[in-house]
């Protein structure tokens, strides 16, 4: 019997009918799946003429570049955010390690007599201080996720609460200046006639595009947001990617924290407050799955480049700066409004 | 027939996970090119014996050997992957990512700068769908393929590591009729290339269909193994059920002739899934929706529910008009709905027995909103012993029961506001064959006492016990078939096949 029936059904059902109507659909679906990414460069462009026409100031170099040295700190949280999520976890305590790691370096290394300097190591020390506070960071969150199988979001709620209560602490509550020469170089050189911090910004983005695109190791952070069982039968070694993510965005943090401070030329015991916010706006503008396994580095790069550009055209309206803050909250969810038609899906 | 060694042989393996046994000295030998069915009811040892055969489980004691030699060490996956290949029940498939890259997860092709050449992976990955005749897309989300599209691709992808021994976890859990007999084409093909298979259903005809040995685990023991042929179908379930199993079909009676209507829809349709569809049901009165899984039937009985709205015609339930498309309308009339996919729609699984078995009354259980814990756990208790639910109380959250059990619960939840208008989709679907049997003589007695039954299924075995069956093909009601069809008959009218023309 089944013989019989198995030979009229794949005649009759497979090849005509709905297989033929699905393969149509999924080409098209294709297409879409690929301009996702590129859902924002219309708005980026529509921005851009808006800007043009409220002030000619706009499409000229020195504020471009202006708007990409302000957004530099925190486009690379993003960049850290947007690994954290892809393998389903998130990373609050980022906003506090970019206050921390130069609050601490600052600490050990600014003078006795300023603020709450001790004065105990020579200034050259400070870079690698604060890098090793991110990676300190990194590890007691991924030992409280991983290891202990916490949730990572009240894990890093709590530690985005430690570390800012710390630096808060060892500053006294102050602000930190007479900064060491070598702290101040990253937010304050010139490279070929652009901030170091937005080449460094740049090079960074690239290097994430590259790495999730076409590594084994990229694509391994795909597969574990996605479906982690799926990834440990695939061979993938969860675990250590999962650490090695972890650290790596507490690591990015601490960078970001050194070029705000360069920048700033000074570390506010408040430093990074309330950005985490806008990191996972940005982020999720740009296309970046809040349930892991999606989105990709240049839809996170044009979430947060949307954000400021329109920041940007903002003051040069003129709008009064005690007015930006609705409109930043109202900017993000008519932006996430957009993504959402353009993506065409619920967002989870 | 069987000549060398077994290409895979578990020997004496026991496991335990804390106080609970889940083999016990089990063994299970299969030969080069058989097709191999495992079967028994749920909490058998099926599961934990294809986590131990895949390396995914070390066995306490006992050993596995694949062709006479012993299995590779648990952390060496490429070796063991190059003697076995599983496609487990539940999906391994990634869904953000693509086919091709779900194939190739971990092995992508890199270029000669180090870099993954997506060119190359798409091509390989189509060479592989190609060679084993996937059509399948390899550049769309492999979260938008169809089940059985996703169960192709991980057969594929599962022999491409070079495996020619492969077990199918349920595979036919979730497939419709015409999927079920192309992935069974798909399954001779490999038998005649000479792949060895271990297949695991619960459907006991399609053992008989395309298996040659058998094997029957109960209580975590190896019961028998033997030819399918020598083994009549009653003795294979008393060996699974460990008793003398009557084979089911009693005489119902029908509802009296003057039962008066408790379903009618009249004209109903609804765009792009059914259309102009009239049936009634009476008082006491069984009827089966019957079709594929796209036909149509399980948006039908969803409308009847209010989970749709259709957009012309009416829904009547026990005389008034049913508010379209609003489920306390649906329940406030009197219709129990038992869901399509239990874990989705059945329960909420991290709440107990008594939660969900009450989830729809909660007006009964106290007052102004307030829920009375008493009174809900008395029902419950109830409703635990009418449907013979195993679990040691109320409280037991629905995740820790079995599957036949969860199912019960469902049950449970579609009874708990006295239905006059039962609605079941796929009722039995991945439950063991003792709960199949229990949850079907529920339905017949719930019939019995009055209420009207719609069944909407393509299970041969939920559709015998109705008076009727309203065939649905692509969106129409094509036939009804009284009691007493053959199975041919049936099926063939589901698939859209004249037998007679």
């Amino acid at each position: 019997m089944a013989e019989s029936r198995t030979a009229t059904e794949v005649t009759a059902n497979d090849p005509a009918g709905g297989g033929a109507v699905r393969r149509a659909g999924s080409g098209r679906r294709i297409a879409y799946a690929r301009l996702r990414d590129l859902a924002l460069i219309p708005a980026i462009i529509v921005i851009a003429i808006v800007g043009q026409l409220v002030s000619p100031v706009f499409l000229r170099g020195d504020n471009l570049i202006n708007v990409l040295q302000t957004m530099s700190e925190i486009a690379i949280l993003v960049l850290a955010q947007t690994l954290v999520l892809i393998v389903k976890k998130m990373d609050l305590s980022l906003e506090s390690t970019v206050g921390l790691a130069p609050g601490v370096a600052a600490w050990l290394t600014v003078p006795v007599g300023t603020g709450h300097g001790l004065g105990l190591l020579p200034g050259g020390w400070s870079v690698p201080i604060a890098l090793a506070v991110g990676v300190l960071v990194g590890v007691v969150n991924a030992l409280f996720i991983i290891r202990f199988g916490l949730n990572g979001f009240i894990v890093t709620l709590g530690m985005l609460i430690v570390l800012r209560g710390i630096l808060t602490g060892i500053s006294g509550g102050q602000t930190f200046f007479r900064l060491p020469a070598s702290m101040l170089y990253l937010g304050t050189e010139q490279w070929l006639g652009m901030p170091a911090s937005v080449w460094l910004c740049l090079l960074l983005f690239a290097v994430g595009i590259v790495v999730l695109g076409f590594t084994s190791f990229g694509r391994s952070l795909y597969a574990i947001g996605g479906n982690v069982d799926a990834a440990k039968a695939a061979g993938i070694r969860t675990d250590r990617v999962l650490w090695i993510v972890i650290v790596t965005a507490s690591v990015l943090a601490a960078l970001s924290g050194l070029l705000l401070s360069g920048r700033l030329a000074s570390v506010a015991s408040a430093q990074g407050n309330g950005y985490i916010f806008t990191v996972f706006a940005a982020a999720v503008i740009g296309g970046i799955s809040l349930n892991g396994g999606k989105g990709t580095m240049f839809g996170a790069f044009t979430g947060i480049l949307l954000l400021f550009m329109i920041q940007n055209v903002l003051t040069l309206a003129g709008v009064p700066a005690q007015w930006i803050g609705a409109l930043n909250g109202a900017i993000i969810l008519i932006a996430l409004a957009l993504s959402r038609v353009t993506g065409g899906k619920v967002q989870d | 027939m069987v000549v060398g060694p077994p290409v895979a042989e578990a020997t004496g393996v026991t496991k335990r996970f804390g106080s609970t046994v889940a083999l016990r000295e089990a063994a299970i030998s299969i030969g080069q090119g058989q097709t191999h069915a495992l079967v028994g009811r749920n909490g058998a040892g099926k599961s934990t014996l294809v986590s131990i055969l895949t390396g995914l489980q070390a066995p306490d004691e006992g050993a596995v050997s694949f062709g006479g030699e012993p299995a590779p060490r648990l952390a060496d996956r490429d070796a063991w992957r190059q003697r076995v290949a599983c496609v487990y029940q539940k999906s391994t498939i990634i869904p953000e990512l693509t086919v091709a890259e779900n194939l190739f997860l971990n092995r992508h092709e890199h270029g000669r700068n180090g870099l993954i050449s997506w060119r190359t992976v798409r091509r390989k990955a189509r060479e592989l769908l190609d060679t084993w005749s996937v059509d399948v897309d390899v550049r769309v989300p492999a979260g938008e393929l169809d089940v059985e599209q996703r169960q192709f691709v991980e057969i594929a992808r599962a022999l491409s590591f070079g495996a020619r021994f492969i077990i199918l976890d349920e595979p036919t859990a979730q497939l419709d009729g015409a999927a079920i007999s192309r992935l069974f084409t798909r399954i001779k093909d490999l038998q005649q290339q000479g792949v060895t298979l271990l297949f695991i259903s619960h459907h006991l005809q399609e053992i008989y269909e395309i298996c040659d040995t058998v094997t029957v685990f109960r209580d975590a023991r190896h019961i028998l193994t033997s030819p399918v042929g020598e083994l009549p179908r009653a003795e294979l379930v008393a060996a699974m059920t460990g008793e003398a199993a009557a084979e089911a079909g009693g005489a119902r009676r029908g509802p009296p002739a003057e039962a008066a209507n408790v379903l009618e829809l009249t004209g109903a349709s609804l765009r792009g899934a059914y259309d102009d569809v009239s049936f009634r049901v009476r008082a006491g009165e069984i009827v089966g929706l019957a079709g594929a899984a796209s036909s149509g039937r399980i948006e039908i009985a969803e409308t009847v529910v209010g989970l749709r709205a259709a957009t012309d015609g009416t829904v009547e339930v026990a005389g008034p008009q049913l508010r379209p498309g609003s489920v306390p309308a649906a329940l406030k009339a009197g219709v129990g709905f038992v869901p399509q996919d239990r874990h989705q729609q059945g329960y909420v699984a991290q709440m107990s027995i008594a939660d969900n078995g009450t989830l729809t009354i909660p007006d009964q259980l106290g007052r102004a909103g307030f829920i009375d814990g008493r009174r809900r756990d008395e029902f419950a208790r109830s409703m635990i012993g009418k449907l013979a639910i195993k679990t040691p109380g109320p409280e037991l959250p629905v995740s820790g029961l079995s599957g036949g059990n969860q199912q019960k619960v469902v049950m449970a939840r579609a009874l708990a506001n006295d239905p006059k208008v039962l609605v079941l989709i796929n009722p039995t679907a991945g439950i063991d064959v003792r709960s199949k049997e229990f949850l079907l003589g529920k339905v017949e007695e719930i019939a019995e006492s009055g209420a009207g039954v719609l069944i909407a299924s393509d299970e041969l075995d939920d559709l015998r016990l109705c008076d009727r069956v309203l065939v649905v093909f692509q969106g129409r009601v094509v036939a009804e078939i009284p009691r007493g069809w053959h199975d041919h008959q049936l099926v063939a009218s589901m698939e859209g096949v004249d037998l007679d023309g």
